[in-house]
């Protein structure tokens, strides 16, 4: 007959008792995720950052835009008509963090891209007040002042291919002249074929520097536009 | 403290349990403090001041993290090695030395999370912001924690392990297995502390909520129950209510949580069949919750008299209320189309507070206003009405706070799905924003009053430490009445 007499008087009995009952809900909700196919949608466009929307992307990161900024519209009327068609798991496939927030004390960003002209964007993110009175965004000036750090762009898009991200060797390769091809004024052709529907030319106002401004408006500019919905199927978003 | 055991305190190691309350009571000041700057910067965006360090979204992290591990973590480590030490009757295992690289270990690991926030250093996962060489030196102390805690048990000179180490076992156990797991992550070069994490988006979101619901589940909830547990029957002097009712109440407890995570991911891409899973364990687990509630509460039969004499016990039930109310509320919260209607507001915030002001600190302030008396070798505390003053001052805070979010939450909730009468949305985005405003003010100055009680209570300690006592003969009489 079991007593918990016995477990009250070993504490490695006790311990591994609670590593397996702690262990199972965990084990039964993660595990199926990576061994049940249909978790990610079938739709097709889902591609790697551009390792300038990937810099942006880690600017939106470093400050915590996550905590006041959701990326995921739930299948509801009010917000697919607010902010666009609800989002798939086959849009963050590649984000490394997922970035799907928990609170909205800003609207949801997951379709932001294309809806705001890049100047909206360089006007809003240096003095959010002046775009939209009533905002109580903080003010990101200083991303407008700061030159980009991408010296390390290669290394970065490495670290990516090693969590699973389809980074090619061209990628790679051609991780840095990539920051300043999309930024250039004369869209890159070969740049936009490893990289369709990035957004291209001198992105925050100033042509003459490669700011924080440009690579945040960049990322910023690229949510939610990677899948084509218009060929999308309703069996291709069962789960 | 009873005579009898006064000569037994020569052997334990109270010095690292004072360093741990000292710890306790700085940073629960500055995470208050933290809490309130950017409870303003939401009510008055001037307040951002445009530098980088100053933002909203890099305060906001430092804010959690200061009141979840460095008031919230110092506090369990204060209390888990008295606790420890106390039920079973041995010094800690280790010696002073591990003791100490336990206490600075954990310190150096608040520093090195904080600054890195300041300096926009964070992995973007709610409640585990740091980055990986943070990680790794977290790893390291926690282990120590477990040798030091674990070692202690081992070498007890009771027969049985008491139900309060059963809760901080299941704490260290469980967030060690919970940080290691979420945070894995593949650093970009080892001489920079940028990393990605192994995980990608619904994969990544359901770990992180895994994790992030069970820092709530083992980290603020088990650990606390291990506070209660200890501190409730001790200060009121009465016996657990029902032995019975702890063990169902610990194996339950650590069962159900486990599970609740993906009641943070309703309605988005994480699958329909984890939302539900997450959702039927979220309700029962308030079953467990509330048992856990009424054996704590019940614990005062027959001594429900001190409540109204002694504000120290006051503290302590008053926290195992508010556990009650927010366990009712997380359960409720958690079902699809309430969390339909909470999700991304601020009731989201109200429940957490409720939980984090009346549970998680309510318990701590009554414990550590327990301990520095006896960890400090004074009779008494330095004055009574003093904690009194302190818990009416944060009580009212916290209903002010609570109450300005369920407001703020449900209506942003309901304006953000309102129609006008020719079928549109009513409202734009910012015109809901724009209507939180005055709540907002609320909220800040309900956190201001949480503050305020707080700097009341480090006063009280700091004269309580230097043996001064205030001459209060009507309290002190009655918590005397009280304790016979």
């Amino acid at each position: 007959m079991f007593s918990h007499d016995r477990v009250e008087r070993n504490l490695v009995l006790l311990t591994v008792l609670v590593l397996i009952t702690v262990a199972i809900g965990g084990l039964v909700e993660i595990v199926p995720l990576y061994t049940i196919e249909a978790t990610i949608e079938r739709v097709r466009g889902v591609r790697p950052y551009s390792p300038l929307e990937l810099m942006g992307r880690n600017i939106y990161i470093r400050e915590g835009c996550y905590v006041c900024h959701s990326q995921m519209v739930r299948p509801f009327r009010d917000e697919v008509e607010r902010y666009g068609h609800y989002s798939l798991a086959a849009e963050s496939m590649y984000d490394h963090p997922f970035q799907w927030g928990s609170k909205r004390t800003g609207p949801d960003l997951a379709r932001v891209g294309g809806k705001y002209s890049n100047d909206w964007h360089a006007a809003h993110m240096i003095d959010p007040r002046a775009v939209v009175p009533e905002s109580i965004m903080p003010a990101y000036r200083f991303l407008a002042e700061r030159p980009l750090g991408y010296f390390d762009a290669a290394a970065h898009l490495e670290a990516n291919r090693a969590v699973g991200v389809p980074y090619s060797e061209e990628m790679i390769e051609r991780a840095l002249a990539d920051v300043e091809a999309q930024l250039a004024a004369e869209p890159d052709a070969a740049f936009l074929a490893r990289y369709p529907g990035a957004a291209t030319g001198d992105l925050d106002g100033d042509p003459t520097a490669i700011t924080e401004l440009d690579a945040i408006i960049a990322y910023l500019q690229v949510l939610g536009r990677m899948v084509d919905f218009s060929s999308v199927t309703p069996e291709d978003l069962r789960q | 403290m009873s005579a009898a055991t006064m000569p037994e305190t020569a052997v334990y190691n109270e010095r690292v349990v004072r360093q741990f309350t000292i710890a306790t009571m700085v940073w629960g000041v500055a995470a208050f403090a933290a809490g309130l700057v950017i409870a303003l910067q939401l009510a008055f965006p001037a307040l951002n001041l445009g530098l980088p360090w100053t933002t909203f979204g890099r305060l906001r992290p430092l804010h959690t993290s200061a009141a979840i591990f460095a008031f919230g973590g110092n506090a369990l480590l204060a209390t888990s090695l008295f606790v420890v030490q106390r039920t079973c009757r041995a010094r800690l295992f280790g010696g002073d030395w591990l003791a100490g690289f336990l206490f600075w270990g954990y310190q150096i690991f608040i520093v090195l999370a904080a600054t890195g926030y300041l300096m926009g250093i964070t992995q973007g996962r709610e409640y585990a912001e740091p980055e990986w060489y943070t990680d790794l030196w977290l790893t390291a102390v926690w282990v120590v924690y477990l040798v030091v805690f674990g070692g202690t048990i081992l070498k007890r000179r009771e027969p049985h392990i008491y139900v309060a180490n059963w809760f901080y076992l299941a704490f260290i156990v469980t967030v060690a297995l919970l940080h290691i797991v979420n945070n894995l992550a593949v650093p970009v070069s080892l001489g920079g502390v940028k990393s990605y994490s192994l995980f990608a988006g619904v994969q990544d979101a359901l770990t992180q909520w895994w994790y992030g619901h069970n820092a709530v589940g083992f980290f603020l909830t088990a650990g606390f129950l291990g506070i209660m547990y200890y501190f409730v029957p001790k200060r009121a002097n009465r016996p657990i209510y029902s032995y019975r009712l702890s063990i169902v109440h610990f194996w339950s407890l650590i069962f159900l949580y486990i599970w609740a995570g993906p009641h943070h991911l309703h309605y988005t891409a994480l699958p329909d069949w984890a939302q539900t899973l997450g959702m039927v364990f979220s309700v029962m687990l308030w079953m467990p919750s509330w048992g856990g509630m009424i054996n704590g509460l019940m614990t005062l039969s027959g001594a429900w008299d001190k409540l109204r004499t002694d504000p120290v016990l006051r503290f302590l039930v008053a926290a195992v209320g508010f556990y009650g109310m927010s366990t009712f509320e997380g359960p409720m919260m958690s079902i699809k189309p309430v969390n339909a209607l909470s999700h991304y507001t601020d009731w989201t915030i109200g429940h957490v507070h409720s939980g984090a002001l009346g549970w998680v600190a309510f318990i701590s302030f009554g414990a550590v206003y327990h301990l520095v008396p006896v960890l400090w070798r004074q009779r008494e505390l330095y004055s009574l009405r003093l904690v009194s003053t302190h818990f009416w001052i944060a009580t009212v805070g916290i209903v002010l706070y609570i109450v300005a979010m369920w407001v703020s939450g449900i209506m942003q909730g309901l304006m953000w799905r309102t129609y006008d009468e020719l079928g549109f949305l009513q409202y734009s985005f910012v015109e809901t924003v724009d209507a939180m405003h005055p709540f907002y003010v609320v909220r800040a100055l309900g956190g201001l009053l949480f503050v305020i009680g707080a700097l009341i209570m480090v006063f009280n300690l700091v004269r309580t430490i230097q043996g001064r006592t205030r001459a209060e003969p009507e309290f002190r009489a009655a918590v005397a009445a009280g304790a016979d």
